[in-house]
């Protein structure tokens, strides 16, 4: 099973479930989360999921670590395997000249053509392993082998939000204007974090996600919708 | 009109802080709020407010400000320096005590001292929309407080009270001990495995001081590096507050309340929670020294602190 409970000192608990990542890894990271979530325990503040781990956040004068690890171990018990339907977001993407400012780039880099690289990238369905870096960044996967390539070398100081990037073995959208080191490969008009919503990320962790490619004009016109707060995106349950 | 501070002067960063936002981790929103959660609270206590009343952080320096409001009350607690009144009866009022001021009154918290952090509070509190749950002032991601930014000059702080009632006022029945020379304790992990027995000794044994690249997300502190014994590169995992963080120039950095959600460095060891305000006070050029404890230990620590906080919560004097 090979799952570690790790100190963080006193007000978290962090299960790493391996130093080998995959869909299998995060899978049993999120089943973990969902028990956490549904058994309500004493003390526990939050929960942060990542690629391999789960840290456990809690408050030390409700509860302790020892209480919390015991509790945590109780709920790894594989014997339920409770599996829950997942979320697949449409994200309206678009791959023209002017939303895509490393497409050239990336197509020459790996050896394929421009229209390759976009349907490659939009063809494939991706899982959200974590949310993180700033404010609703979903690192997605896993990226098809041919479109893999490491970080840029120059880090750009701004990256517009909506930029749709990938890096190594990762997809994601910038949710706001940030720094940020991955290539640019697209963008979406649509918003991922607002501070309106009771929950302010529109994805969260588990989430499946698919590109659907628009044009430039689309674009704008979604742009339009979503400005004026008349734009759902596209979102339907998968049995699990 | 809304009863308000104006902001004459700013200060170099200050900001609403109540004692936190949580819940949002998991969408990458860190907790913000104080860097010491104990000054606050006295701060808080002076003026009769709950402790998760948003209040104004200062950091080095304070601010000027002019009463905008029938009367108000307000507090300063966590540094040296004290509550510099300008007009009408000119009078400094020590930090660790209440004092009541009237409309168009102007007040300055000059330079703080030893310490970097120090909280203005004000009686009913500062008047912020609550931005998921929290008035904590989030400046990366623009969340919180006024506008998501630090105070700038020309701004109103609306406060929740337009006029507060003539009373005695309160002082803390000691001074604050703001702990410049206290050894500041940590739970060796998670990923102490990850760095070589030297590094350990080192980290241990070595005087580290706190470097002028400190801020709200992280203080990055200056001393022997420390080697890595598999490498830097690790998966992402969450980040607590008060996690420190070993990357590849082998020099610490104790991740404060801004810190990112998750992150890929090692983390030779974890601030206890008791000493977080601890090491948020001390300024560039301060000295930290690290001792390891168990989390039993920093449990019961923690535990005793917050009895001795209630206690000088509770035992104000009049003054």
């Amino acid at each position: 099973m090979n799952v570690r409970f790790l100190p963080a000192g006193d007000t978290a608990v962090l299960v790493e479930f391996g130093e080998r990542v995959g869909r299998g890894v995060s899978e049993r990271v999120l089943r973990l989360r969902a028990r956490v979530h549904a058994a309500n325990l004493a003390g526990v503040v939050e929960t942060v999921p990542t690629i391999r781990s789960l840290l456990v956040h809690y408050d030390p004068l409700a509860t302790n670590s020892a209480s919390v690890t015991g509790a945590l171990e109780k709920l790894l018990d594989t014997s339920r395997s409770e599996t829950q339907p997942v979320k697949l977001w449409r994200i309206p993407a678009c791959y023209a000249a002017g939303h895509a400012p490393d497409l050239a780039e990336v197509a020459q880099r790996t050896g394929m053509s421009a229209a390759d690289v976009v349907r490659l990238h939009s063809t494939t369905r991706y899982h959200v392993y974590m949310i993180g870096f700033v404010p609703g960044f979903p690192y997605m996967g896993d990226l098809p082998a041919p479109l893999s390539l490491p970080r840029r070398a120059d880090p750009r100081v701004r990256v517009p939000a909506g930029s749709i990037a990938i890096a190594t073995t990762m997809t994601a959208v910038y949710p706001l204007e940030s720094p940020g080191g991955w290539h640019l490969i697209g963008a979406t008009p649509i918003r991922l974090f607002d501070l309106r919503w009771a929950s302010p990320a529109l994805i969260s962790p588990g989430d499946a996600v698919q590109f659907e490619p628009i044009a430039a004009d689309e674009f704008d016109a979604i742009r339009a919708a979503v400005a004026a707060d008349a734009y759902q995106v596209p979102c339907e349950m998968l049995a699990a | 009109m809304t009863p308000a501070l104006e902001v004459i002067g700013p200060g170099p960063h200050t900001t609403v802080q109540d004692l936190g936002r949580f819940g949002f981790q998991d969408v990458g929103v860190p907790p913000a709020g104080p860097l010491d959660r104990i000054s606050l609270t006295l701060a808080n206590a002076l003026v009769g407010n709950p402790p998760n009343t948003p209040a104004l952080e200062l950091l080095l320096q304070g601010p000027t400000l002019k009463v905008m409001a029938e009367s108000v009350r307000i507090a300063l607690v966590g540094c040296g320096a004290g509550i510099e009144i300008r007009s009408g009866n000119a009078r400094t009022v020590p930090a660790g005590r209440s004092v009541r001021l009237v409309r168009d009154e102007i007040f300055r918290i000059g330079a703080l001292g030893d310490s970097v952090c120090a909280y203005l509070a004000i009686e009913g509190g500062a008047e912020v929309p609550l931005i998921l749950g929290s008035a904590s002032t989030y400046v990366r991601g623009v969340i919180g407080g006024l506008h998501g930014r630090r105070l700038r000059q020309h701004d109103t702080v609306s406060l929740r009270l337009s006029g507060v009632a003539m009373r005695k006022e309160r002082a803390l029945s000691r001074p604050l001990d703001l702990a410049f020379d206290q050894q500041i304790r940590v739970v060796p992990g998670p990923q102490a495995d990850y760095f070589t027995a030297e590094a350990l000794q080192t980290f241990f044994s070595s005087d580290y001081t706190v470097s002028p690249q400190a801020d709200r997300m992280g203080y990055r502190l200056a001393g022997p590096m420390l080697a890595h014994a598999k490498g830097y590169d690790i998966v992402s995992d969450g980040i607590v507050t008060g996690a420190i963080q070993v990357p590849g120039s082998g020099l610490p950095i104790v991740l404060m309340v801004d810190h990112q959600t998750i992150g890929g460095y090692p983390k030779i060891a974890t601030v206890i929670s008791a000493d977080i305000p601890i090491v948020g006070r001390r300024r560039p050029g301060r000295r930290i020294r690290f001792i390891a404890v168990d989390v039993r230990e920093a449990e019961r620590l923690r535990s005793e602190q917050e009895a001795a906080l209630r206690q000088g919560c509770e035992n104000l004097v009049a003054v």
